[in-house]
């Protein structure tokens, strides 16, 4: 039992006891650098428990806790892209240096809430774990830096905690609904009692409810308001994290709830494709008139949220798949980009977009890295953001979601216009004023590689990657032949 | 379609597009700029080589795929890897991998800065140029098609002339946006016929209008690829900022692109919408081959010139697509054939010109053939063979696409006669103006004639336009086959 347990709770509890080693180091006073390396430590263990805890199953917590192959998968996604944001992380150049031993323990406790969230089957715990994610987000934010007279870090702070707190606060109302209606807290329970009052309006609005805290993480339209600000507001590393791993956990229980949903129902259809549509529109048309490059991909993470909303739309097992290929392969383009942003400011503010000129001449392989994501973010072949994109509209169109489909193309089309000024910037453009050659530490190099190889082999070779994340979704009902 | 055994052998058309591929990989590691230049055309030249023996073992007599590869590539997609040729896309393969070499000739001295990358961007083109030719799953083929305009934006937008950045956003705005349209068609293709695999897409009953709405959503793509007026405004500004070998690879082979498109899907697959949109497609073409020869003969710009004249040209392609019989389809891939040598061959002029004398101003050159014989020599050689002057490559396939519209519709011919006499006007002025034109103009007298490197550059090409001029049956007897049964396939109707 216990050596069965330990393997299957491996990830958390290498997280976890990574957390408690930080809170030491945090206490030894400004340790920034022994709490980097920590950190760096906790990120390799985690992927090695992961890999280890791969072909565990097991049903923990008096069943509250599932460890199947779906949550397996996306730990490991998880363990992998934490580390990637320690390396993104670096010395952390706009946080004060008294509290960045902090800063590395709140990023660990955020990764260790996700890795719980995708395990969790009953919802008080997944509330529980959404909450442990969220946390230390809001704590990040507020972190940066202050610069003469501005308090921005602290504005979008409050925003993003009010509208957090708001969001959650509907999502309880909601499953409050579901449990009224089924009397249990258990997912499986849950869905097998649904399923036989379909349609019921009450079922309706409480998963409708029950989405908005979902939504709110993946900055679905409307829940998107606080996505621009604390993009801006944060620094450039609590910027790419936000950015990245939240929505792919948000995605990945998004999709454990829609299965609540009968597949054919006309409201929650209608409901997912109007927000995803919204989104695409207001993210990709708000975005070409931004210069802050943070808040342009916020907006268009608005936008990058209502495609992978596409796939949940079509409430199958080909629209569940294509929407978690399409998370997974947005962190990595999205850390793409970050990684640019982090690095283009060595003391930490802001890029706008223009300040990319010249990137090709100050460092080659940072161009590279950008030029890699923002083209996999327009979905060019044969990068990753084209693959998923047409799992996703190969999902909608076969269930005959065709106008949603025309809309997510145009988006494509609108989209392209503002990455390519970004890659006009950072690859054709030259600087007005020479700046110096930007020094990239060997970590940071490795970053970039890894970064560029996954786009591009997610992109060409999707198959392993696919079938795995097909077959691991074994909790959604009548799994239909894949067409 | 396919034959009942896939090629055994060699993956002749794998190597010949993931060859430069790998050749790309390795410049990526060479610092040193001549060993660059000198490895990027030693493959290109091989490649060229490499590709005689798919003429070789090309069988002509049958309509089938040859040297078919199939793998399994995302079977949970069910997207396969399929390669193959037929008469149409063989020719179009040899067009491109004889240009490449030439374009690494032409970019010799005229590229400057980043040449490591430059010729990353050629040799990565090459591969996706031939596999765009060769693909036979959609996908596979989208993939081509839309990873094509990354190194092509880069050509133009790293490597062009002062509106660079313009022009390269445009094009790349202009040709993404008509994709994405084609993706939701082969979608929509796919789970009407359950497969990605382009043979199979073929000869089946969709209902009308299902085929009008694909019809229209593969024609948009393209049609800006080609591109068809009203969608050329983008062909103009890329062509005039592009570098030679951009202007050359963008004008040879992926103009190409847009009428290989019509006759490998919009044919086959949607015949009945083809023969329903024929008339209209037949009048824009016309309207291209006038409104491209009138714009060109308002040009003061040698490369505007040349831009506008392959809308005209291009005119011709489409009219003998869409006159849906046998001696324009044929007239319309030798169009291709001959505008992908020509054209070429005239913006490797353009830009000897301009490596001289930094402009590209028609009075800034005028009288040069008196201080450069052997460049007059070929460029006057060019422009007649633009000006589809008998004897020379374009008169052929300029004529065939005549008779085989003149079988459809006598109407039609008589409004096009004029924009072959424009085309004349407009290539015998510029002629004129350059070999005799009089001012003394101070600037001409240091002018060098081209050397050798120039002479290779320029001569393959010429070898081309009296080749298919006075003997174009190899050519031809190559696509017969193909072309038939295309025709059969376009003539069916649900």
């Amino acid at each position: 039992m216990t050596s069965a347990f330990i393997q299957a709770f491996l990830p958390e509890l290498v997280l976890v006891c990574g957390a408690l080693g930080l809170f030491v180091v945090a206490l030894g006073g400004s340790q920034g650098r022994a709490a980097r390396k920590t950190a760096l430590v906790v990120a390799a263990a985690a992927i090695l428990a992961c890999v280890l805890a791969l072909g565990a199953r097991a049903d923990l917590f008096s069943g509250a806790y599932r460890v199947d192959a779906f949550s397996q998968l996306l730990k490991l996604a998880f363990a992998c892209g934490f580390a990637a944001i320690v390396l993104l992380s670096g010395d952390l150049p706009d946080i004060r240096d008294e509290i960045k031993p902090e800063y590395f323990l709140f990023v660990t406790l955020s990764a260790t809430g996700l890795v719980m969230l995708v395990s969790c089957i009953d919802v008080i715990a997944l509330v529980v774990a959404l909450e442990l994610a969220s946390f230390p987000l809001y704590l990040l934010v507020p972190m940066r830096r202050e610069r003469g007279g501005q308090r921005s870090q602290m504005e979008s702070a409050i925003k993003y905690v009010m509208f957090g707190v708001a969001a959650n606060g509907i999502m309880l109302f909601g499953l409050s609904y579901l449990f009224g209606l089924t009397g249990t807290t258990h997912l499986p329970q849950m869905a097998a009692s649904l399923r036989m009052q379909a349609g019921s309006p009450l079922a309706i609005a409480g998963l409708a409810m029950a989405f908005c805290g979902l939504f709110y993480k993946l900055a679905v339209f409307p829940f998107h308001f606080w996505t621009p600000d604390v993009y801006q507001g944060a620094s450039n590393e609590t910027a790419g994290f936000i950015a990245s791993l939240p929505k792919l956990g948000a995605v990945a229980v998004l999709v454990r709830f829609v299965s609540l949903a009968p597949p054919d129902n006309r409201a929650i259809i209608l409901l997912l494709s109007v927000l995803a549509a919204a989104s695409m529109f207001y993210g990709n048309l708000v975005a070409l008139m931004q210069r802050d490059l943070k808040r342009m991909l916020g907006f268009s993470g608005i936008a990058h949220a209502g495609y992978a909303m596409v796939g949940l739309v079509a409430l199958d097992l080909a629209g569940y798949t294509a929407a978690i290929y399409y998370s997974l392969g947005y962190v990595l383009m999205i850390l793409a980009c970050f990684v640019v942003a982090c690095r283009v400011s060595p003391d930490g503010t802001n890029v706008a977009v223009g300040d990319l000129a010249g990137l090709h001449r100050r460092s080659p392989l940072l161009a590279i890295t950008l030029f890699t994501g923002i083209f996999a973010l327009a979905g060019l072949p044969p990068f990753v953001g084209f693959m998923g994109k047409l799992g996703l509209l190969a999902a909608a169109l076969a269930r005959g979601h065709l106008w949603l489909v025309v809309v997510a193309v145009v988006n494509s089309a609108i989209a392209i216009y503002y990455y390519l000024q970004v890659i006009r910037q950072a690859v054709f453009g030259e600087a007005a004023v020479e700046r110096p050659p930007i020094r990239l530490s060997a970590s940071t190099r490795l970053l970039c590689v890894v970064l560029i190889a996954g786009i591009v082999a997610f992109g060409a070779f999707p198959e392993t990657i696919i079938g795995a994340i097909r077959q691991s979704l074994t909790f959604i009902p009548s799994s239909a032949p894949y067409r | 379609m396919f034959p009942s055994a896939p090629h055994t052998g060699a993956p002749l058309l794998s190597i010949l597009i993931f060859a430069p591929l790998a050749a790309a990989a390795v410049a990526a590691l060479v610092k040193n700029e001549r060993a660059l230049r000198w490895w990027t055309l030693a493959v290109t030249t091989l490649a060229a080589a490499f590709s005689l023996k798919l003429y070789c073992g090309f069988n002509p007599d049958t309509a089938g795929f040859q040297f078919v590869e199939r793998a399994a590539w995302i079977p949970s997609l069910r997207i396969e890897y399929i390669l193959g040729v037929d008469g149409l896309s063989l020719l179009l393969i040899l067009l491109t991998t004889l240009l490449a070499p030439l374009c690494v000739l032409a970019s010799w001295t005229s590229i400057k800065v980043r040449i490591r990358e430059f010729m990353i961007c050629l040799l990565v083109m090459e591969s996706v140029m031939v596999g765009v030719f060769c693909a036979l799953d959609f996908v596979l083929f989208f993939v081509f098609w839309e990873a094509m305009l990354i190194p092509m934006a880069l050509l133009i937008g790293v490597w062009g002339g002062q509106r660079r950045i313009y022009a390269s956003v445009k094009f790349f705005i202009y040709t993404f946006s008509g994709s994405i349209f084609l993706l939701v068609a082969l979608i929509a293709l796919r789970l009407r016929a359950g497969s990605f695999c382009i043979p199979d897409l073929m000869g089946r009953p969709y209902e009308p209008a299902f085929q009008c709405w694909i019809f229209a959503a593969l024609f948009l793509s393209f049609a800006i690829k080609v591109p068809m007026i009203p969608l050329h405004t983008w062909l103009p500004a890329a062509h005039v900022e592009a570098p030679t070998a951009g202007s050359v690879i963008l004008a040879s082979v992926l103009l190409k692109m847009g009428t290989y498109g019509f006759i490998r899907f919009c044919l086959p697959i949607t015949p009945y919408a083809a023969q329903a949109f024929a008339p209209a497609i037949l009048w824009l073409s016309v309207a291209a081959i006038l409104y491209g020869g009138l714009a060109a003969l308002g040009q003061s710009d040698l490369k505007k010139l040349v831009a506008y004249s392959s809308v005209g040209h291009m005119g011709f392609a489409t009219l003998g697509i869409f006159v849906l019989n046998t001696r324009g389809m044929e007239g319309a891939i030798l169009v291709m054939i001959n505008h992908g040598v020509t054209t070429g061959a005239l913006f490797i002029c353009v830009g000897i010109l301009y490596e001289r004398l930094h402009s590209r101003e028609m009075g800034d050159a005028a009288g040069i053939g008196k201080y450069m014989p052997v460049f007059s020599f070929f460029l006057g050689a060019f422009c007649l063979s633009s000006l589809a002057f008998p004897g020379t490559n374009s008169f052929i396939g300029e004529f065939l696409v005549l008779c085989g519209g003149f079988a459809r519709s006598k109407i039609l011919v008589a409004c096009v006669i004029p924009g072959v006499v424009i085309c004349a006007a407009y290539m015998l002025r510029m002629l004129q103006r350059l070999a005799w034109g009089g001012t003394r103009n101070p600037d001409h007298a240091g002018l060098r004639d081209i050397g050798l490197r120039e002479t290779l550059t320029l001569a393959p090409l010429l070898v081309f336009v009296f080749w298919i001029g006075f003997h174009p049956a190899p050519f031809l007897r190559v696509m017969h086959a193909s072309v038939a049964n295309l025709l059969q396939q376009a003539g069916r109707l649900p």
